[in-house]
């Protein structure tokens, strides 16, 4: 051990030691500064865009949340409030009940409620929907399109590397700025703006 | 002539029938080629009841805030352990400022944003300009360096929760014999070069999909990943810190930079008397024995020995990056384009079971078969450069660790080693003098 007058002498050892540290500061700030100077942002959020999306149901299975944290999301602006909904039923359904053998949701978390004749509205339950992406399959083919896949930011834990995007077969993930973190698809004009009304709530 | 004339408006007919189903077909294929999603094909009804559709609710992410809180809860963290280490040398503080970092960035925050994953983001960030990294990420990437350029490893005493998680298990610590301490040490290389090199290629962040403690702190593991941490936390009895000392890649980082440390944590608070109380008290083998000069090797062994190790090391960084450039095609079948590419290459045959969900998906996107082929064979020649440079880092490590069991190393003390010490202040307790050196007399 040295003695304590020692301690402020210099000698070779402390002095290469002392420019070792001054390097190495200077690269982690190199680093820091190089890193800072490129593109970078605020916090960032997954999100899926429905218009790559192909409903393959690993958003349901790949998440490291069960159930997962991408639901489906209803835009009602979208929506024709369709009778025969092709994302309620099966496909070959041949009465329009609601009984359980006619619904295309395996969890049931679709709700029909009547409107007017012949009108009806379609909600997502939640917590019951897995993120399958069935439904949104079926509204896709024979509907508007107005069930889409969204990542909810309410139950996403916002992994560094998020597990469904790396099993995603359409390449759909990508990171968003947590300030606009939706992506949903609209189509006319005219509902552009309502739509950007409610982002903006 | 009459069978003529059927026969002509019959084949009149199949034209006019093959005109309907080629401009039924056209519908469709229009239809297929529109966007699904852009097709508003039953317009919103104007309905007489008054009814208003509901909104779509959009419930926001956690808020920007208290991304900006986790930096300062980390600095705050790394400050109050670096005092309780250096300062204040006191076991239980430290124990217990680790067990509220576990239950802040473990629990609480889901072992999610850590500083070990921040490696793979800044990589990221260095070699591929449109990704847009988060400014907390480098907070959580640098703080802890700095905090160790200056005071030593008090991020891996109290304040990483992987670290922190593994210390509270570590009943009955082995000791594991220089050899095998240094075979084993060389595994946080190779994981922390195939992490770069995946990060850098835009593949996977390995290091986050291999976290074995992130699916505790979430009580939601996998069941293989759930496996490695019971496994890890088991041998952890015995092998105290097993993640930390022999899988963790940012202790690769923290080890070098630690080892220039300003201000270490020290056994002695004044000087070391060679009672040898000490010498058992580290679970993590960290502390230097003396080696005193008792038989002193000779002038020409040491040249030899120089000789070999000026001759090794290059030999070793040059065959690490060749045996590395010979392995990159292995290594960059992770990336999703080129296993999707090389799928698409293979010949089909009728027995094949139907093809998989990434062809059908990359079929219907539209995407031109050389673009895709472009792509990958660029990604091949990232990884055939990043393999080359992995190797031979590799190499140059094998041969440094090699020279420096080599040397032999003289001193008289009992000291930390300021690289593998993780500065958990264990050792402080069993040294028995104060800091003017006069013995203290414990009950």
């Amino acid at each position: 051990m040295e003695k304590p007058e020692d301690r402020k002498k210099i000698n070779r050892r402390r002095f290469l030691a002392t420019g070792m540290r001054a390097s190495v500061l200077v690269g982690i700030g190199g680093v820091a500064a190089l890193v800072a100077k490129k593109n970078h942002a605020g916090q960032m959020v997954w999100q899926l865009d429905p218009a790559k999306c192909v409903q393959c149901g690993r958003c349901a299975t790949n998440c490291v949340m069960t159930p997962s944290a991408v639901k489906c999301v209803h835009m009602y602006v979208m929506c024709g409030y369709c009778d025969l909904c092709g994302g309620y039923f099966k496909p070959e359904t041949k009465t329009l009940t609601t009984g359980a053998e006619n619904q295309l949701c395996p969890t049931n978390a679709i709700k029909r409620k009547f409107i007017e004749d012949p009108f009806f509205e379609y909600t997502i339950d939640e917590p019951l929907c897995i993120g399958c992406g069935k439904c949104v399959k079926g509204c896709g083919s024979f509907g508007n399109g107005s069930l889409q896949l969204q990542v909810r930011h309410d139950r996403c834990v916002n992994c560094n590397q998020c597990s469904i995007a790396r099993s995603c077969p359409a390449d759909a993930f990508s990171q968003v700025p947590a300030g606009k973190p939706y992506l949903l698809r609209q189509i006319a004009d005219e509902n552009k703006n309502i739509t950007a009304e409610t982002q903006r709530r | 002539m009459i069978e003529k004339h059927n026969f002509a408006a019959l084949r009149l007919r199949g034209k006019i029938n093959n005109r309907i189903a080629f401009i039924f077909l056209l519908t469709i294929f229009t239809f297929q080629f529109l966007d699904v999603h852009a097709v508003q094909r039953f317009p919103m009804p104007e309905f007489e009841t008054g009814y208003v559709h509901p909104e779509t609710l959009q419930p926001t992410a956690r808020s920007e805030m208290m991304a900006i809180v986790d930096v300062l809860v980390l600095a705050l963290a790394l400050c109050v352990v670096t005092w309780l280490v250096l300062k204040k040398r006191s076991r239980t503080g430290v124990f217990w400022a680790s067990v509220l970092s576990l239950a802040y960035f473990g629990f609480y925050r889901q072992g999610c944003i850590c500083s070990i994953g921040a490696i793979q983001n800044v990589t990221l960030a260095l070699f591929d300009n449109s990704y847009v990294l988060p400014l907390t990420v480098i907070g959580f990437f640098v703080l802890p360096l700095i905090f160790t350029l200056f005071f030593g490893r008090t991020f891996c005493a109290g304040v990483c929760p992987f670290g922190v998680m593994q210390d509270l298990v570590s009943f009955k610590p082995q000791k594991l014999g220089p050899r095998l301490n240094t075979v084993l040490g060389l595994i946080p290389y190779i994981y922390l070069g195939l992490a770069i090199v995946y990060a850098a290629t835009r593949t996977d962040f390995i290091i986050c999909r291999y976290d074995p403690f992130v699916g505790i702190f979430r009580f939601d593991a996998s069941f293989g990943m759930f496996i490695f941490a019971v496994t890890l936390l088991a041998s952890g009895i015995f092998i105290a810190r097993p993640y930390c000392r022999f899988l963790c890649p940012y202790g690769v980082l923290l080890n070098w930079i630690s080892r220039f440390s300003w201000k270490h944590i020290t056994i002695t608070p004044s000087n070391c008397i060679q009672c040898r109380l000490c010498e058992e008290s580290c679970p993590y083998d960290a502390i230097d024995m003396p080696v005193t000069d008792k038989n002193p090797e000779s002038r020409t062994v040491t040249i030899r020995k120089l000789i070999l190790i000026c001759f090794l090391v290059p030999f070793f960084t040059i065959l690490g990056g060749w045996t590395g450039s010979k392995m990159h095609e292995t290594l960059a079948c992770v990336n999703g384009k080129v296993r999707l590419s090389k799928a698409l290459l293979l010949p089909v045959h009728k027995t094949d079971p139907p093809e998989s969900i990434e062809i059908t998906a990359f079929r219907s996107s539209g995407k031109p078969l050389a673009q895709l082929f472009s792509e990958a064979s660029l990604i091949l020649r990232h990884f055939y450069i990043a393999a080359w440079i992995m190797g031979c880092f590799l190499g140059l490590v094998f041969g440094i660790t090699l020279a420096s069991r080599m040397i032999t190393t003289y001193r008289t003390d009992y000291i930390p080693n300021k690289g593998a010490c993780f500065s958990c202040t264990r050792c402080v307790d069993f040294c028995p003098v104060d800091r003017n050196g006069d013995p203290i007399l414990k009950p």
